[in-house]
């Protein structure tokens, strides 16, 4: 079995008001120095099989069909 | 004239399009359950409005892949008209019938209330009962209206014509790009929206300034349909 991490993140320049509403909450519990935040989204996948590379591929599928909007999301993948 | 309601779940104002369709046509439409994997032969086919799968992982992302979506892409490809009403807007474009996405409302809260819109293309199948230019009222009901795409999907949307509706007048409610409210695909036969005509097509809903939309797709006069 593969166990893989995906990371889902927004495009540079694309607005993040989640992103902008936690900076002010951080602000508000007096946690300073908080230049920027981005949210973005973690999938932790199981797959069957050992065959890394043909992981790879699923996992690369998967994010270009439905993980993550490639209009506004990045993606990356890592096999842990 | 035929027309046909995609059914999915977590969908809440299927019944509501249903109602308006029922009323400008005299006829009920079809419903189209998301595991059919073909469509009715009909004039129109509408993705209605409401929260498909709970909004899981995107709004519209999971009903995007469903087997319906597939046949309305196939029946949009062959030149189905294919109206798509704020969730449907969302399931539209992720499915990929149209450019760009849907985002989190900018100020973060759902937004439910009447907007002002603008008919930036009158010549399209779904607005030509409209002027150019001209105003209308539109109730919008949403968290996740805020359009975005890239400065080379925008210039081929404003280029091709294809922004169809505007929030007007200062009203835009959800930091839309550009305030952009509706658009076409690039064949003119799949119109996306975030507000709701079928909320606004009877004297009882207190206007029917939505009722251009399906007059004009469906080919029907006001006093044909009245």
């Amino acid at each position: 079995m593969i166990k893989a991490r995906i990371i889902v993140t927004l495009k540079t320049g694309v607005l993040d008001p989640q992103g902008k509403a936690i900076e002010s909450a951080l602000s508000n519990l007096g946690i300073d120095g908080v230049g920027q935040v981005r949210q973005g989204k973690v999938f932790d996948v199981t797959l069957e099989g050992d065959d890394a590379a043909s992981a790879k591929t699923r996992l690369d599928a998967m994010c270009a069909q439905l993980l993550a909007n490639t209009v506004i999301e990045n993606y990356s993948v890592e096999i842990v | 004239m035929k027309t046909a309601v995609v059914l999915l779940p977590g969908l809440n104002r299927d019944r509501d399009m249903i109602a308006a369709l029922r009323t400008i046509t005299g006829k009920a439409p079809q419903t189209v359950w998301q595991t059919e994997t073909s469509l009715p032969d009909v004039d129109l086919v509408v993705v209605p409005g409401g929260f498909s799968f709970g909004d899981y992982l995107r709004a519209g992302a999971i009903a995007a892949r469903s087997p319906v979506m597939r046949a309305v892409a196939e029946a949009a490809a062959k030149g189905m008209p294919v109206l798509g009403v704020c969730n449907g807007f969302q399931i539209l474009c992720e499915a990929g019938l149209l450019p760009g996405a849907l985002m989190r409302n900018a100020a973060l809260r759902f937004v439910c209330r009447e907007v002002k819109l603008e008919v930036v293309n009158a010549r399209t199948r779904f607005t030509s009962a409209y002027g150019q230019g001209q105003i209308i009222r539109c109730p919008v009901a949403h968290h996740d209206g805020n359009y975005f795409a890239d400065e080379a999907t925008l210039k081929d949307l404003r280029d091709n014509d294809r922004i169809v509706f505007r929030y007007a007048e200062g009203t835009n409610p959800n930091g839309a790009i550009n305030d952009i409210a509706g658009i076409v695909n690039a064949a003119g036969n799949v119109l996306g929206m975030m507000p709701h005509p079928e909320n606004l097509i009877e004297p009882e809903h207190g206007g029917t300034d939505g009722r251009g939309i399906f007059e004009s797709a469906l080919g029907v006069s006001q006093s044909v349909a009245a």
